[in-house]
């Protein structure tokens, strides 16, 4: 029999981003909140001098350790889908402050055009632009009443940018100014420009200069040391939930983080949730810890899984289209990210520094920024160059048709180190009814509940999109004076490997309980007092990376559990506008 | 500091320092490690055998020893088959010089070579013929593009019911057999051309391995052994930091911030882990 613990106000599953802030705004309202954390506790002096590549890059210090939980993966409804044994091949962040410490620190607002694709798809190319396969929905919220929440979480975590020339209104800059810029910045936006683009600075979550945040937490300058993205900060100098949002929940006393805490299920009883339930890993006990609200604000695929197990909410049925848990599960995977690498014969870059996300890009390409008339697909993506640093055993870049080993990889990959760049496409992924998320039926994580399970396969317009951005990255290579321009070839499959950390879905957003889990304010439809926040509620994944996106919908979340704490009740009116095709 | 790792006289200079931080560890695990600079010379004179060892080429000292593949046989196919893929040169030294054959010794006997935190439970495909070949490299460019890389596979890749130290065993036996069958030969007597070409027809899977794809542990061996060329000296391999001089890379740094902006290419003597921790 599980303990049962005294009961608090706010029980939180997950101390990332989006746990943070949930945590950190309720504890400052005076809430009395418990927020669950599977993984160890880590405080800045863990990542104090480790600068280690094969450890962090390459052995996955950072990430889930596999051996208790995976999960599995197939393309098509009909297969047995396979474990994804490996941390090569699965990565999700783990302990105190979750991915959001080893994030790179690219901070993209997602465009005016994510939040109503659908609407805005049809208003401008009418109905048949969207293939029948398709599931893409408008968010039953527009960026014009997300502002407010970019905004504020743009502020907490001290973002340093520029804003995009292209972008949509903001009612503030970025709190901090753009980065130094090296060589290949300037390099890329000197050309880009020249070419009639509009490039400018990757916002980034590495600070340009020292910075107090709106709660009073000071954020450290940036050193350029390159070890970031997959690292923690060794100077504070990232924004990340460590120096931010958990310190000032803890400053309220109203805050308490559990460590080594594995949640098995969200309890609940007549509709209502009455708590969580989780494992002590260090002991083995088991506990219940009741609450008021609960917010799941894990990874995706945590949140969903939690959701299944806990048998809350219609999981979706591929066969029927219909139910909503697991519905539009969405990601990028290998067909993004591709683009153009340059090689220079004469020129040579100081490629060993950097900064997760130091980097310029433009966005020309990016959402409905180009007319997709004579286009066979919708939506587009940023083209960007990034300076994270390389690590020596990250930098083997030859060019095409070096062979992989012997002496004349030895050569090239030697003679390249340091004089090669890359430019990219981080093009959006549209939802399909095929791609979703349910339970696998054979294989099981250590306590005997099962995996979650992944299906997806592209789509049709999912390689043509790649082709597209690959071949203006090549251009703007080719601009920027490279000798040699190699070019990504766009996947026709999936390869069942889960390692940009950017998967969403499966928990959506929207205005109808039918197509969706969650209305605006992340609550469930089904079940008032719990909210699932995060990356789960994206019905599709924007051009852009998400973690901006993540700390918006946590501001907005908290604003709305705040309001339930109060008032209770569903915060938002259901409106039946269904617009999933039925299957028959 | 200058960057002397073009010249050829400096082999000794490097043998000597891989000498002194030895002697520190062992200073450090008799007096608690607080009187490093004043032992050394003591230890120096104290023990000129251990001088000696290190001397020798393939030696990093006490610490070069094997404690996971038993057989001194397995070891030498390891060794030979590592110096095939990244070998000595004009540019500098190959795989057995920067001692990668004992980093993936070391590597294997640890919790990576044990799948320790990977998902080892069952079932596992036993008919990996029928599975394909998986965990193909996906490595080689993390960072960007390489269309050579991007392999379709229609199934999640890590498959085989064997952890990578068993692997490893297998495959390096694997290599030694294939050999003999084709040249009648050990591996570790062929040619260096006849060594690329039994090392090739794992490459490109036209070797059976059980339960594994050949190509699968061809990879997991190039992976290893360019880990063991630019990780940090800590972990036995790019011994001297004769890997990162080779690339001009500098090793853990504490900032960037004042060069960042500049044009030109700096090349700065390699640091380890050890010495940025030491400050």
């Amino acid at each position: 029999m599980a303990v049962k613990l005294p009961k608090v106000d706010v029980v939180v599953v997950g101390t990332g981003w989006a746990g943070g802030v949930v945590s950190a705004e309720l504890s400052k309202a005076g809430y009395k909140v418990v927020a669950l954390e599977r993984g160890k506790n880590v405080t800045r002096s863990d990542y104090i001098g480790v600068k280690d590549e094969l450890r962090y890059t390459n052995r996955y210090e950072m990430m889930q350790d596999l051996s208790s939980e995976t999960i599995t993966s197939r393309s098509n409804i009909d297969e047995v889908a396979l474990p994804v044994r490996t941390r090569k091949e699965f990565m999700a962040g783990t302990d105190l402050g979750g991915g959001s410490v080893h994030w790179a620190g690219a901070t993209y607002r997602w465009r005016a055009y994510d939040f109503e694709i659908r609407s805005k798809t049809i208003e401008r190319y009418g109905k048949n632009k969207i293939p029948d396969d398709m599931s893409i929905q408008d968010w039953g919220i527009t960026y014009e009443e997300m502002e407010p929440y970019y905004d504020r979480w743009e502020k907490t975590a001290g973002i340093s940018g520029e804003p995009d020339p292209l972008g949509d209104p903001r009612s503030d800059d970025y709190p901090n100014p753009p980065m130094k810029a090296s060589p290949a910045i300037n390099l890329f936006m000197e050309t880009t420009k020249k070419m009639g683009y509009h490039p400018y600075r990757v916002a980034a979550g590495n600070l340009s200069q020292t910075y107090v945040n709106p709660d009073g937490e000071q954020l450290n300058q940036c050193m350029f040391c390159s070890f970031c993205t997959q690292y923690g900060c060794d100077f504070g100098a990232k924004s990340d939930p460590l120096v931010t949002v958990l310190p000032t929940a803890e400053k309220t006393g109203n805050f308490e983080a559990r460590t080594g805490a594995y949640v098995r299920r969200v309890l609940h009883k007549d509709g209502k949730a009455t708590g969580v339930l989780y494992v002590d890993t260090m002991t083995g006990e088991e506990f219940e810890q009741p609450a008021d609200v609960v917010v799941l604000a894990a990874f995706t695929l945590t949140n969903n899984r939690l959701l299944l197990l806990s048998k809350i909410g219609q999981p979706y049925d591929p066969k029927t289209r219909t139910g909503v848990i697991g519905r539009n599960f969405n990601a990028q995977f290998n067909n993004t990210f591709l683009g153009a690498r340059g090689y220079f014969k004469d020129k040579k870059f100081n490629y060993y520094m950097g900064a997760g996300a130091l980097g310029a890009t433009l966005s020309d390409f990016a959402g409905d920024n180009f007319d997709h008339t004579d286009l066979d697909f919708i939506n587009g993506g940023g083209i960007e160059i990034r300076q994270y640093g390389d690590g020596a055993i990250a930098t083997n870049h030859v060019p095409d048709g070096t062979p992989s080993w012997g002496k004349e990889f030895k050569e090239n990959s030697i003679r390249y180190a340091n004089r090669s760049l890359v430019v990219w496409y981080t093009m959006a992924t549209m939802s399909y009814w095929h791609n979703y998320l349910s339970l696998d039926p054979t294989y099981t994580d250590s306590l005997n509940d099962p995996l979650l399970r992944v299906t997806y396969k592209y789509g049709k317009q999912d390689k043509p999109m790649a082709e597209f951005g690959i071949e203006k990255s090549r251009e703007i290579m080719e601009a920027m004076g490279a000798d040699i321009v190699d070019v990504d070839e766009a996947p026709d499959e999936f390869d069942h490997v889960y390692d940009g950390m950017h998967y969403a879905g499966g928990v959506i957003i929207g205005a109808d309980p039918a197509t969706s889990a969650v209305n605006t304010y992340l609550q469930m439809w089904d079940m008032d007092n719990l909210f699932v926040v995060g990356a789960s509620a994206f019905p599709q994944f924007a051009g852009h990376h998400p973690t901006a996106t993540v700390g918006a919908v946590a501001y907005r979340a908290a604003e709305g559990i705040e309001n339930y704490l109060k008032n209770g009740g569903q915060l938002v009116q259901v409106k039946n506008e269904s617009n999933i095709k039925s299957i028959s | 500091m200058a960057d002397k790792s073009t010249d050829p006289n400096e082999k000794q200079g490097m043998s000597r320092r891989t000498f002194l931080k030895n002697s520190g560890l062992v200073a450090g695990g008799v007096v608690g490690g607080s009187l490093f600079g004043g032992l050394i010379t003591n230890q120096i004179k104290k023990q000129p055998e251990v001088e000696e060892l290190s001397d020798a080429k393939i030696s990093g000292g006490l610490q070069e020893a094997r404690i996971f593949i038993n057989r001194a046989e397995d070891f030498a196919i390891l060794s030979a088959a590592t110096e095939r893929i990244f070998p000595a040169d004009d540019l500098g030294p190959g795989a057995i010089e920067l001692g990668v054959p004992y980093f993936i010794d070391k590597q294997l006997a640890g919790e990576w070579g044990n799948n320790a935190k990977e998902y080892m439970k069952g079932p596992f495909i036993t008919n990996i013929q029928a599975a394909g070949a998986h965990n193909e490299s996906g490595e080689q460019d993390k960072q960007g593009p390489n269309s050579a890389t991007q392999v379709p596979v229609p199934t999640p890749r890590y498959q085989t019911i064997m952890n990578r130290g068993e692997l490893f065993i297998v495959g390096l036996r694997k290599i030694d057999e294939v050999a003999q069958e084709k040249y009648d030969t050990r591996f570790v007597d062929l040619s260096p051309e006849e060594q690329d070409d039994v090392l090739r027809m794992f490459e490109e899977d036209e070797v059976e391995m059980k339960s594994v794809g050949a190509s699968n542990f061809f990879y997991l061996l190039l992976s290893t052994t360019l880990e063991g060329v630019y990780a940090d000296p800590v972990y036995g391999g790019n011994k001297n930091m004769m890997g990162w001089k080779m690339k001009e890379y500098p090793g853990p740094r504490m900032s960037y911030l004042d060069v960042i902006e500049e044009e030109d290419f700096i090349v700065m003597e390699p640091e380890s882990l050890r010495q940025y921790q030491g400050h």
